[in-house]
């Protein structure tokens, strides 16, 4: 299972690694901000009617909060499948 | 995919507000549900929406030239239905409107419609139906997460032609043009959060089968076999 799982991670990896190699003269913007470009052209005269209550000042920040974000999830997924491993492992060694 | 603050016309961004309550609803009484009869559940309830908040802020670059990000949202359809894993898309939504103006207030019904309730449900409908052939679990799992990842996609693409169709081709003009951005970058990526999803499951059912099959068992056992059903 240790293996496979290593496979699927690696695969993964691959998949996302391939494009920046293959597509290297590529700007890689957001799909949103293209989506936005888009509306742009198919409705020209449109207007955002409502503006974020908060916008992160700088790229630099925003990269903070969405680093943040993975961290906080990494860890709490971390915590958790240490947390059963542990208790598991102490269940086999008491009985 | 999620759409930009302001970028839905008000008519627009109240209908899909409209349609996501009443399953945002649903999903909060079968949290609470779930917490008062399956209380020891919680941490990999936790486990699950942190597993969305750390997919979901990952933007990857994808074949097209552009980047995009898995929404890390399937493993809580498998694990839990999708009614409750709309409550944990959701929570992760107004994270990023609120403190990444990333998505926004007014498109939030739209973005939780598409990342939080479609996908979601074509998870599991994708895992059910992939059971029923018998094909092996792991099998049920991939498909499951990454075409509930491209549902989201897809539906992002139909909100945006909806609210913008083209002068010249209509709706249909406009969805090509939604779906060439939104759909087609999303496909490796689509495969990276199926990927990911199957370690997710795998780890998880080493570590904590009982409490999976407290809960994955609950709606009429999407895929484990044997156990406490």
């Amino acid at each position: 299972m240790k293996r496979l799982n290593g496979a699927l991670i690696a695969a993964a990896l691959v998949i996302a690694v391939v494009p920046l190699l293959g597509r290297s003269g590529a700007d890689f913007n957001g799909s949103d901000s293209e989506g936005m470009t888009a509306i742009a052209s198919l409705a020209p005269g449109y207007q955002p009617w409502f503006k974020p209550l908060w916008q992160p000042p700088s790229t630099e920040v925003e990269s903070l909060l969405f680093a943040l974000q993975a961290a906080l999830g990494a860890g709490v997924l971390g915590y958790y499948l240490g947390y059963r491993r542990g208790r598991r492992e102490q269940n086999r060694a008491g009985d | 995919m999620h759409i930009m603050e302001g970028y839905l016309p008000p008519l627009h961004a109240l209908a899909w507000t409209v349609a996501a309550v009443p399953f945002v609803l649903r999903g909060a009484r079968k949290v609470a549900k779930l917490m008062e009869e399956r209380r020891e559940t919680r941490l990999l309830l936790a486990a699950s929406g942190a597993f969305a908040f750390m997919l979901s802020a990952l933007k990857l670059p994808s074949v097209t030239g552009s980047c995009s990000h898995p929404t890390g949202v399937g493993l809580g359809a498998i694990l839990f239905g999708p009614s409750i894993t709309t409550v944990l898309g959701s929570i992760v939504l107004l994270f990023q409107a609120l403190l990444l103006a990333h998505g926004g207030l007014t498109t939030l019904g739209a973005n939780i419609f598409s990342m939080a309730i479609v996908g979601p449900w074509v998870s599991f409908f994708v895992l059910r139906s992939v059971g029923a052939l018998g094909a092996p679990q792991a099998v049920g799992v991939f498909l499951a997460a990454m075409l509930g990842d491209l549902a989201t996609y897809c539906v992002t693409a139909c909100q945006l032609a909806l609210a913008f169709p083209d002068p010249a081709s209509g709706f249909g003009g406009a969805l090509v043009k939604f779906l060439a951005i939104f759909a087609v970058t999303q496909v490796p990526l689509a495969i990276i959060e199926g990927l990911v999803t199957v370690v997710a499951v795998n780890l998880m059912l080493q570590y904590s089968r009982e409490e999976m099959f407290a809960v994955a068992f609950l709606k009429g056992g999407a895929f484990l076999k044997g156990g406490a059903r």
